[in-house]
């Protein structure tokens, strides 16, 4: 009842925050110069005025700006997200069928990033100013300074043109028609480079975090005590100490679920994964606002669940967190 | 006329020799090449994806590309660039050039199993070509009817003289032909079949999954005997050019055309043996490198500024450095590429020399102030490709050596149109003219005074020239071929003299395709044609 009680107001918060994001966008995009039909022009190489004209007419681009915005947030409160002018088809389906991939990709890194940062943060701390520690850290100081794009490409060029054990790109073979088992392999064997990629980045910030917040409780007095019973150093670690040290990671998640999709921009465009962030960049390309405005709606939607989430570990994880609402 | 020709015989000179040399060395090869393989997939890069897929709707590459595969024209280009049938199989003009008949081939069917009739050539002229497709909208604007007496013969009535030439120049682009018994109820512009379309052609329309791949599957019904030879071929939308490049290379790709990747992967894809990267079979996509002026800027309508302008731009350093051998000194609006019409480089060019570019400003009254800056102009380019980018630079820093100072601002596509086309908030802007076969088509839109405004590529300088516009206007209806190309000449000599804009680079696009492909590039448009001789060898 509690956690019912916490997600309520939680979800109410965060309507007022959606709905300032939302007008924030629409508003940001005016700034742009050109809309969809001069986009359209573009990609059409030439047309005649009269016809941009009618386009105009048809995707509502001739009304006034307020009008445009309250049509929309009046569409949106109907659960209606609008046409793509891009895809002609409704914005809901273009985005389900893009979202797949995206949540695959963030689910993969952040495990990946979280689990690994976790272990290597870990044995850094252990072994605190001798080798692994000193290696563990200038590693997270070369993946944190890398550009993603440049990690991609050359993981690209090493992987798949020389060792050729990977896929260079794409979400599955074309080719193949698998289904079951086959095809999940397949799918995994296209996300691993992708994953590494946009991962690393995140693995270097939780391993420094992780290294930093077991450095601080292990010279906790309860871990003295613990000590001081005889305990072994394991069970020190694994039941005393992980478990305080992992709140500032668990935070962490919350914060970079939103952070991730933005670097999935690159990634996604790297390895030619039909995902949200590729879709976002096309739409602010072709001037597509409801897409765009659409995606934003997704992906706050996104944030806010997995921040819920976030909360809820939090309360397991701590339980005067929860005692205190 | 005859210089061109001569360039194109001496390419296929060497390129023989070279292919002779090949054989000595590896008769096998040669065994090899003599007979064609039936199967395979072609994998095919595609950069930008398009809102649709029907070329009788949208004349430009992203959609010839994949749409030329699977809807045929009535008229190609053959290797020698002259007007070859495809679903027209031959033609006729009036003395008056008013009336033109078309006979159509027999026994084509749609991918559907309908037949394929003059009704359809009819329903697409009027309904598609005259009101829809950009430049077609233009080329057929005196088109009244299109008579369709039997299934096999299409008569084109226009009400000013439309010369033969000019059309079969235009119709290997905008001249593709859709089926009316899909289009002919609804709104066209919203049917669901311009993104899974029916055509004629060598290849079937199968999937399309957004932002991953489109597939064409061998049309076992086509026209043409024993084609097509490829089993499938396969789009893989990949908007990151150096990811393309490594596709490449890691062989999920055999194709990657209209200078799909950078300057430096296309060079570095040229010395490894398993491509072949050269412009050949973009002969009829010659496009130039732009700089346009805005006349609304008092400064620029002074002719000695624009002069002095082009006289201060190093050209041939700049091609040799930046764009190496992918594009060449351009001479003018009409390029050399064009075997019809282009009149030879004798038309008032702009040599690098910057005293005169001084003296020229100087003698504008553009005397420099304490700084040394005699005047300050915004420079829009355009964000098409790398060379544009590149040239938006260079300009800057060649023009401030001569006490201009250029501030460049940069925007996306649609921007950019908006900017330059619409609401003409630029000095300079630079871009590309992309030459399709007949200035009548592609080029003289550029100069002729009284463009709508908002129209993109098409004059909105705010220059004009009553002498230039009579040219243009009787060249469009001029029916004899030798007058035609004798007015264009004066047309080219006319805008290099005045300059409202200057198109000092001619460039092909690049295609980057496997050693393994056969039958490839043999057209001057062959990225855009049907691929229906193209096979894969082992």
């Amino acid at each position: 009842m509690r956690i019912l009680n916490l997600a309520g107001r939680r979800l109410a918060a965060s309507i007022p925050t959606l709905l300032l994001i939302l007008i924030g966008i629409f508003l940001l995009l005016q700034f742009a110069p050109g809309d969809t039909v001069d986009a359209m022009m573009a990609q059409m190489g030439g047309g005649d005025a009269a016809t941009a004209r009618e386009l105009r007419q048809f995707y509502g681009l001739d009304l006034s700006i307020p009008m445009q915005l309250g049509n929309y947030l009046w569409r949106l409160v109907r659960f209606d997200l609008g046409f793509s002018s891009i895809y002609g088809k409704p914005v809901a389906t273009v985005i389900l069928e893009r979202l797949p991939p995206t949540l695959l990709l963030m689910t993969a890194s952040l495990s990946f990033a979280f689990f690994a940062g976790l272990v290597l943060g870990v044995i850094a701390a252990r072994g605190v100013n001798k080798w692994p520690d000193t290696l563990i850290s200038t590693l997270g100081l070369i993946f944190y300074a890398t550009p993603s794009f440049w990690f991609g490409l050359m993981a690209i060029v090493v992987f798949s043109v020389y060792l050729q054990w990977l896929p260079a790109g794409g979400f599955e073979d074309i080719g193949a028609a698998s289904t079951g088992l086959a095809r999940t392999l397949d799918i995994a064997s296209h996300l691993v480079l992708p994953t590494l990629t946009l991962g690393l980045i995140f693995l270097a910030i939780y391993l420094r975090i992780m290294r930093a917040s077991m450095l601080e409780v292990l010279n906790l007095d309860f871990v003295r005590t613990a000590r001081a019973k005889g305990l072994d150093e394991t069970r020190i670690v694994v039941r005393h100490v992980l478990r305080n040290a992992l709140l500032p990671m668990v935070t962490l998640i919350g914060l970079q679920a939103g952070t991730m999709l933005g670097g999935s921009v690159v990634v996604e465009s790297v390895f030619s994964l039909p995902g949200l962030g590729r879709l976002a960049y096309e739409s602010v390309v072709q001037r597509d606002l409801n897409t765009l405005l659409g995606i934003v709606f997704v992906s706050a939607l996104l944030v806010i669940a997995v921040n819920f989430l976030v909360d809820l570990l939090y309360a397991r994880l701590d339980p005067r967190i929860s005692a205190g609402t | 006329m005859a210089l061109s020709r001569i360039e194109i015989n001496r390419r296929t000179v060497l390129m023989t020799s070279a292919a002779i040399a090949a054989n000595v060395i590896n008769p096998m090869r040669a065994f090899a090449q003599e007979t064609p393989r039936k199967g395979g997939v072609f994998n095919v890069h595609y950069g930008a994806e398009q809102r649709q897929l029907n070329p009788s709707l949208q004349a430009s590459t992203g959609v010839y590309i994949i749409g030329g595969k699977i809807q045929e024209p009535l008229v190609d280009l053959d290797a020698a660039g002259n007007p070859v049938g495809v679903l027209a199989e031959s033609w006729e003009s009036t003395p008056d050039g008013k009336t033109i008949t078309f006979r159509l081939r027999k026994g084509v069917t749609w991918h559907d199993g309908k037949p394929f009739t003059s009704e359809d050539v009819a329903f697409t002229a009027l309904n598609m070509w005259k009101k829809i497709l950009n430049y077609g909208s233009t080329l057929q604007l005196f088109l009244t009817a299109v008579d369709t007496p039997d299934p096999q013969t299409a008569i084109f009535r226009y009400e000013r003289p439309m010369p033969l030439n000019l059309l079969l120049r235009a119709l290997p682009d905008l001249g593709y032909i859709s089926p009316k018994h899909i289009y002919e109820t609804g709104d066209i512009r919203q049917n669901p079949v311009n993104l899974a379309p029916i055509g004629t052609g060598p290849f079937k329309f199968n999937k399309y999954e957004r932002g991953q791949y489109i597939i064409a599957d061998r049309n076992d019904n086509y026209w043409r005997p024993n084609a097509p030879y490829l089993d499938r071929i396969v789009w893989r939308v990949i908007t990151d050019r150096a990811a393309a490049a490594a596709q490449l290379e890691a062989g999920s790709l055999h194709l990657s055309p209209f200078s799909g990747l950078t300057i430096s992967d296309m060079a570095r894809l040229g010395k490894d043996k398993r491509f072949i990267v050269s412009t050949k079979g973009n002969e009829g996509n010659a496009r130039t490198n732009t700089l346009e002026f805005n006349f609304r800027r008092q400064e620029l309508s002074d002719i000695r500024v624009r002069q002095a302008i082009a006289h201060a731009i190093n050209v041939p350093f700049f091609i040799e450095n930046f764009l190496g051998d992918f594009a060449k000194l351009g001479t003018g609006p009409i390029p050399s590429t064009s075997t019809d019409f282009y009149p030879g480089p004798n038309t008032p060019q702009y040599a690098y020399d910057k005293k005169k570019a001084i003296a020229l400003l100087d003698e504008a009254g553009l005397k420099p102030a304490a700084g040394g800056n005699r005047l300050t102009l915004r420079l829009l380019p355009a964000p098409w490709g790398e060379d544009i980018s590149l040239w938006a630079t260079f300009i800057q820093q060649s023009l401030g050596e001569v006490g201009i100072q250029v501030e460049v601002v940069r925007n996306d596509g649609g921007g950019f149109l908006k900017q330059v086309y619409d609401e003409h908030a630029f000095d300079l802007a630079t871009g590309w003219h992309q030459y399709r076969n007949d200035p009548a088509v592609s080029t003289t839109v550029w100069y002729r005074s009284g463009q709508p405004k908002g129209a993109p590529w098409t004059n909105q300088w705010g220059w004009k020239d009553e002498a230039i516009d009579k040219i243009i206007d009787d060249a469009a209806t001029e029916v004899d071929p030798v007058k035609r190309k004798a007015l264009y000449a004066d047309f080219v000599t006319r805008a290099n003299g005045e300059l409202p804009l200057w198109m000092p680079i001619e460039q092909l696009f690049v295609t980057v395709i496997s050693a393994k492909a056969r039958n490839a590039s043999n057209n001057p448009r062959w990225a855009s044609s049907t691929w229906h001789d193209l096979w894969l060898a082992e």
